[in-house]
């Protein structure tokens, strides 16, 4: 564990900031517990929709806006590997012509992690208090896997948690979100995403996790939507041992 | 399928090929095939990823040089008895194509595989003047004979499924008297070759592409399986090979480091079966060979690609592991495109043949996966290219004006993050509410596109950002 209190501004994302509150409370405690200081700034989009619709102008205001909100910390941590590519990734490509902006996105970059390698490579987290009983099923994020080439980290995360088995697929293939793709052509999405399914459906888990609430969503709307009972979880959710706080995605309260 | 469908059709071509069982069949054979074999091939070689950067390099450095290399390409060509037609437009290609074909006072022409031949509409346009092409890559036949374009770059007829062919060959194979239905594929195999065999003696001129062009020699490189590129070149009287300008490299040695990825990439295989260099025309001392060597070298508005944010995409060698990777592919096929260049690499190098208005949904239909350019031998970034055109087509107003407003608005809206956590608070309250004690919505308007084949999980109620200054002012400052 790091002497000094480490800043670390946590990225929420879209998504987790309206769907699924929990998966931030949950990266919230991992940080906490490993002795970081989480600070929420006021932030919006990190500009990923604009970026991929071809609208560079857009996606440019939005990296400056989350530049400035973010540049100060010691760290800048989204649970989501498609956030966290665009944070490191992408904004120094996005601003590189620009001369008051591109060291700045650099600089940044050098400090925007994905929560489970940050967890991993940075606070090199050996021990967690975190028990699930039941076959866990992982699904890489293809902005995880191949823009931020994270694989192994969220596994040993998961060897860390109590009970848990991993029932790991042998599969690199995109679920068919995309972002705004998913509606854009929605019935390739859906044959994408009902390939996925059938491959994670043959491993039959108990639980299905990922690190990305876009892909999150998308399989849970599908696997809900063709009946199936297994519980879907962001990977914070399991990490923090707050699985039993809230229901899975895409499921209710009560009956 | 339509034989001959449109890029702007997109969707619906998709929708279609969606519904077509013995296509998912096809698809899901290559994929299960492919796939693993390459990931063995690179396993098996330990300098893949070296390689791959001294391919960049190579090809890099020649993309920069291009006139050079080409002018000494013709240099070496003409000094070897070859001919050399330099062909801005696909128009001009066709017409030196023509009177090649006119001077030798041709009749049927062999073809091997070439995918500047589509490029051109080579086929129809001699057909149209009088000249049979006989395609002799058992795909390119299958797909003449079935009246398609090829789906696939290196595997043309690759959507169809064994039984498909099967039925093919039976109905155009009655009048060379083969009327027994053949099933298996060794014994459909063996019948076209039969057929083709034929052809290969009778026709005038022989048509192949080339897969490299070797400046210091004036050479051409082409790679094939099956052997029928030999034969369509060397058994006629004349040979015209048909090539890109981004094709050539400055060595026979630069080659077989390129040679080295090729197939690898492609098939999974070390090397393809047939590997052929072809420099000039017949001399005295050989025992056969073309009394004439054509090469036609085609632009067609490649280079304005040099110097462009597209020049990545001219290192492409055309193995097509970009395709056989790619989700959309596999759920599509090749036909739905609409355009000669497909999947991946299509969706960045069709809109620069055809236009981006033409081809908008090319580079827009991808979810951005990343796995073509993780595969691609040549590092050619290819949802980066993409991107590229999605923002030639935003600034051009080629993209549709409704999702153009759309995205403005939503973009105005995440630069004020005050309102925006205003307007995710109440869409937070809202879905919540639709959501009931389900958890998830099954119908919402205007997200019907999501809703029609998924839920909509139901949010939690209030954001996070709401909730964590509310629980956590002390702690945050």
């Amino acid at each position: 564990m790091p002497e000094k209190a480490l800043n670390v501004g946590l990225f929420i994302t879209c998504l987790a900031d309206l769907f699924r509150p929990t998966v931030g409370f949950a990266a919230a405690r991992l940080l906490e517990e490993a002795g970081c200081r989480v600070h929420v700034p006021l932030q919006s989009c990190c500009g990923q929709p604009a970026y991929n619709a071809g609208d560079r102008r857009d996606a440019q205001r939005l990296a400056r806006q989350a530049i400035r909100a973010f540049e100060d910390f010691d760290y800048v941590v989204a649970p989501s590997g498609s956030c966290a590519g665009m944070l490191s990734v992408q904004y120094p490509e996005l601003l590189k012509e620009d001369p008051n902006w591109a060291a700045r996105a650099r600089r940044m970059a050098r400090k925007c992690y994905e929560l489970t390698a940050f967890l991993a490579d940075v606070l090199k987290i050996e021990a967690l208090s975190a028990r699930y009983n039941g076959v866990a099923t992982y699904h890489d994020s293809c902005s995880s896997l191949r823009e931020l080439g994270i694989r192994s980290q969220p596994r040993a995360l998961l060897s860390l948690v109590e009970n848990l088995r991993l029932s790991d697929l042998d599969d690199e293939e995109c679920c068919g979100f995309g972002g705004t793709f998913c509606v854009k052509y929605p019935e390739i999405s859906t044959a994408m995403l009902d390939r996925k399914l059938d491959r994670i459906l043959a491993s039959q888990p108990d639980l299905l996790l990922a690190a990305d609430l876009g892909c999150l969503l998308n399989l849970a709307g599908r696997l809900k939507r063709r009946g199936s009972d297994i519980e879907v979880r962001h990977i914070a959710e399991v990490l923090a041992d707050m699985a039993a706080e809230t229901p899975g995605i895409g499921e209710g309260e009560g009956p | 399928m339509s034989s001959h469908a449109e890029p702007l059709a997109f969707k619906a071509n998709a929708r279609r090929a969606l519904a077509d069982r013995d296509l998912d069949t096809a698809l899901g054979r290559m994929t299960s095939g492919l796939v693993p074999n390459r990931a063995r091939a690179v396993a098996a070689l330990p300098e893949f990823e070296a390689l791959r950067d001294r391919a960049r390099e190579l090809k890099d450095h020649v993309l920069v040089n291009l006139d050079h290399y080409l002018e000494r390409f013709e240099t070496n060509c003409l000094a070897s008895g070859g001919q050399v037609h330099w062909c801005p437009t696909a128009e001009d290609a066709r017409r030196i194509v023509l009177e090649v074909c006119r001077a030798a006072g041709a009749r049927t022409v062999t073809k091997s595989k070439s995918m500047i031949a589509e490029e051109l509409g080579l086929n129809g346009f001699l057909e149209a003047n009088g000249i049979r092409p006989i395609e002799t890559d058992l795909g390119e036949y299958i797909v003449q004979l079935a009246d398609e374009p090829p789906s696939h770059i290196i595997a043309p007829a690759v959507h169809k499924t064994k039984e498909q062919i099967s039925e093919l060959f039976h109905r155009h194979h009655a009048r060379y008297g083969l009327s027994q239905r053949q099933t298996e594929p060794r014994a459909l195999v063996a019948e076209a070759r039969q057929v083709l065999r034929q052809k290969f003696l009778d026709a005038d001129v022989g048509i192949t592409g080339a897969n490299f062009l070797i400046a210091e020699s004036g050479s051409s490189v082409m790679v094939t399986n099956e052997g029928n590129g030999d034969l369509t070149q060397t058994l006629p009287r004349v040979h015209v090979v048909i090539a890109s300008i981004e094709k050539v490299v400055a060595t026979l040695e630069d080659a077989t480091t390129i040679l080295r990825l090729l197939s690898r990439s492609a098939t999974g295989q070390e090397f393809s079966a047939y590997t052929t260099i072809t420099t000039g025309s017949k001399r005295p001392e050989d025992a056969d060979g073309p009394d004439e060597f054509h090469v036609i070298l085609l632009d067609n508005g490649r280079s304005a690609l040099i110097g462009s944010e597209f020049q990545d995409i001219l290192r492409c060698i055309r193995c097509g592991a970009c395709m056989n990777h790619c989700p959309v592919y596999r759920s599509v096929g090749g036909h739905a495109y609409g355009a000669v260049y497909v999947g991946p690499m299509g969706a960045v190098l069709s809109p620069a043949l055809i236009g981006i208005e033409r081809g908008l949904h090319l580079p827009n239909a991808s979810s951005f996966c990343g796995r073509c350019e993780s595969v691609c031998p040549m590092r050619i970034p290819l949802p980066k290219l993409m991107r590229y055109w999605r923002e030639r087509a935003f600034d051009s107003g080629a993209a549709p004006a409704a999702e153009r407003w759309a995205l403005r608005a939503w973009a105005w809206a995440a630069c004020r993050p005050r309102l925006y956590a205003q307007g995710a608070r109440l869409a937070a309250r809202l879905l919540r509410l639709l959501g009931g004690s389900r958890g998830r919505i099954g119908r919402l308007w205007l997200a019907g596109a999501w809703t029609a084949t998924r839920e909509l999980p139901a949010p939690e109620g209030r954001t996070f950002q709401e909730r964590w200054h509310a629980e956590r002012e002390r702690s945050d400052g």
